[in-house]
């Protein structure tokens, strides 16, 4: 274990020097640094405003136990009204690729629902199911949704666990980690594992989507982490595969909140931009809401839905419920198309995982480019309605 | 009704840039604010108090600066502030800031406590919930709209994937609430006045009588390893040619795509 200091976070301020019992810390061309006296006392680590003194490598464990005996990679699967939701499949998908990795085993974690969904589990990819079909899980309400998860963990004890960035998963999940002292990272783009040191690599956006951070669960089990809906890809679905289905009993949950009324209030287009396969979607740049009329003329031959930036939302020419990015969906199609969009980082988040993606857009260097598959510098007044003619030829219409 | 509202304060992170060379954030004159949702939080516990009564009070963990947010916070008519700031603190990620919140609103006292959905910093969104858990309460997050309230029980619309639940809870409770919640109020002229004059109280490591483990640095599970910039596609095709050509091409990409 070394003690340094991150020269960039560094700014001078000399705090940290009274802070040092052993004058083991000097200034050398304006930034602190530890010389040889160092006791590793760790007094300093606090003072510095910055944080820009850290420990390096070995950290004294924050958990007692052995980090080793935890093994194998969780996916919490979500249900609502006895249906496993989309997102499980997908971290399905991932969770195989890291328990491959790690050479270990891949379980799903089912609460509620009952076992022809654990089994639809298996075929997308589990080896495991721990499932509690209790009647107490139909509604969501955290306190039981934790102290079964948590008891589950502390017994089997794996190194993983992963759940959907949902308004459930970001509810509960939080808690999890709290009472079980570890680390949870929100929000994650991709995952991988590092081969170095086996630790989980969790990559999620940050300020705003403006930069992009690794962050890791070095010292504590399990590592634990959120992912949004329509971010990862499904893994392959095979019928015949085999696994086992573990039977749980939910004993002694506590329960401190009454879910006493659930509303469904989705409109039909909400519901089709998450589910389309194809997406039209438009900005600024569209100049009116008459530009996207002619997106759902596009969109409808395309067999697709209609998206918007936030700037053509704000400006009132179509609904909130069509925002991509950020503050609003986030999507995965086979095929995104934007007209008119800049690309802000913000709008980029919602959409960049989309398989193809068609930008137009009369400026060239306009950042929406750099995530495009296909780009096409020109006006979208002028190509737009060409191609909906185009189209409108090729079907015989 | 002892209402505690937690607000942080963060970089206007619409404004906030990345230096593609050093890979590093570029804060230079980026305004400080208190978090979009916490004032949300602030104008749910405000009314909650003018339409039961009790008191409002905001507490903050931060830098020795973070006193600007309580002072816009006491502007918009809470009543008592807090700053939470020690060097010891430095470095927390959700786990060690939710636990030493946790720490303090419990020496403060509360019936009631209210934080933003999520911080548009980190965008986290956990320390609401892992705050509740330490406190050993219930909670209730992505609140839309509080129904009922008296001494005993809430009773408040929760956002849900597809809709909303109507969710009740006996008091102790903590809550975080999402901007369709309600419209903050802008602080009043004599709200300015008294947050001019207002003593905020300060309260360091010392004074929560805890571990040191468990905060700052060493109390934070997950670490930071590097940051970088959004990257880039790198097998793009730039279609040319007049519009025609440009749309024959689309039209080849969408069949081979089958599209059509
Ligand atoms: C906290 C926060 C959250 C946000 N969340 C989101 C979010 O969820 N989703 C989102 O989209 N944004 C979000 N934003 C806003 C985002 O930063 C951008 O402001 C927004 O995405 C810009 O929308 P735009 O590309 O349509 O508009 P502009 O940036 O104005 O771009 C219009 C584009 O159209 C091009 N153009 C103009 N005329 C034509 C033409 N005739 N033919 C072809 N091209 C043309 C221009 O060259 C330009 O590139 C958020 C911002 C913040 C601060
Ligand atoms: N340092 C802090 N001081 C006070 N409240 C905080 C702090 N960090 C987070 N919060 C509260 O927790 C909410 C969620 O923050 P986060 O988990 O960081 O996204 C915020 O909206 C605040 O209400």
């Amino acid at each position: 274990m070394r003690i340094k200091v991150d020269v960039d976070l560094c700014t001078g301020c000399e705090t940290c020097i009274s802070s040092c019992p052993y004058d083991a810390i000097e200034m050398k061309d304006d930034k602190a640094f530890i010389n040889e006296y160092c006791q590793l006392c760790r007094n300093c680590l606090n003072v510095c405003p910055e944080g820009a003194i850290k420990e390096i490598e070995g950290e004294e464990p924050l958990a007692v136990e052995d980090l080793s005996s935890y093994k194998g990679v969780w996916v919490f699967a979500e249900q609502r009204e006895g249906r496993v939701s989309d997102v499980a499949f997908e971290l399905l998908g991932v969770g195989r690729e890291l328990a491959d990795q790690k050479d270990t085993e891949l379980s799903a974690v089912l609460f509620g629902a009952d076992s022809s969904e654990a089994e639809r589990l298996i075929h997308w990819g589990a080896d495991r199911v721990y499932h509690c079909p209790d009647s107490i899980f139909d509604k969501f309400n955290d306190d039981p949704y934790v102290d079964l998860l948590t008891h589950l963990i502390k017994r089997y004890k794996p190194e993983i666990v992963l759940a959907g960035a949902t308004p459930m998963g970001r509810s509960f999940f939080p808690r999890v980690a709290a009472r079980l002292k570890t680390g949870l990272t929100a929000d994650c783009t991709s995952l991988k594992i590092d081969p170095e040191t086996g630790h989980l690599l969790q990559i999620r956006p940050a300020f705003g989507g403006n930069i992009m951070a690794t962050i890791l669960c070095p010292r504590t089990r399990p590592q634990m982490a959120t992912v949004r809906p329509r971010v990862m890809k499904k893994g392959s679905y095979d019928e015949s595969r085999k696994g086992e289905i573990i039977e749980i009993d939910a004993e002694n949950l506590r329960c401190r909140t009454r879910v006493l009324e659930t509303v469904k209030e989705e409109s039909e287009t909400t519901c089709n931009l998450q589910e389309a396969d194809v997406i039209v979607s438009g900005g600024r740049g569209l100049g009116g809401p008459e530009g996207f009329r002619m997106l759902e003329e596009l969109a409808k031959l395309l067999g697709g839905a209609v998206g918007a930036s936030r700037a053509a939302v704000d400006e009132g020419w179509i609904p909130y419920s069509h925002q991509v990015g950020q503050t609003g969906k986030t999507v995965c199609p086979r095929l995104y198309i934007a007209c008119g969009i800049s690309g802000a980082v913000q709008h980029l988040v919602g959409m960049q995982s989309s398989d193809v993606i068609i930008a137009i857009n009369k400026n060239e260097d306009a950042p929406i480019f750099g995530v495009a598959n296909y780009a096409i510098v020109g006006d979208v007044k002028e190509i737009v309605p060409l191609l909906i003619r185009k189209l409108k030829e090729v079907k015989g219409q | 009704m002892k209402i505690v509202v937690c607000i942080k304060q963060v970089p206007d992170t619409a404004e906030v840039r990345i230096n593609p060379e050093t890979n590093t954030l570029v804060r230079d004159g980026v305004p400080s604010i208190i978090n979009p949702y916490d004032l949300h939080a602030l104008e749910a516990a405000l009314q909650i108090k003018e339409k039961i009564g009790g008191t409002v009070t905001a507490i903050t963990m931060g830098p020795p600066q973070a006193e600007d947010a309580l002072r816009e916070a006491i502007a918009m008519g809470v009543d008592d502030a807090v700053l939470l700031t020690d060097r010891a603190f430095a470095g927390s990620d959700t786990w060690a800031t939710a636990y030493t919140l946790a720490r303090a609103v419990s020496r403060i006292g509360y019936d009631l406590i209210l934080c933003g959905k999520q911080a548009i910093d980190g965008d986290t969104a956990q320390v609401g919930p892992e705050m509740a858990e330490f406190l050993d309460i219930p909670h209730i997050a992505y609140v839309k709209a509080i129904d009922d309230i008296n001494d005993r029980v809430i009773r408040v619309k929760r956002m849900m994937e597809e809709g909303y639940d109507v969710v009740e809870a006996d008091l102790p409770v903590l809550l975080t609430v999402v901007k369709e919640i309600n419209e903050p109020r802008l602080p009043s002229l004599k709200g300015k006045m008294r947050a001019k004059k207002a003593e905020i109280r300060r309260l360091g490591f010392k004074d929560l009588e805890t571990d040191e483990h468990l905060v700052g640095l060493q109390g934070s599970p997950t670490q930071v390893k590097n940051i970088f910039a959004p990257e880039m596609k790198k097998d793009r095709k730039v279609l040319k040619g007049t519009p025609e050509e440009v749309v024959e091409q689309l039209i080849t990409v969408l069949k081979e795509m089958k599209c059509l």
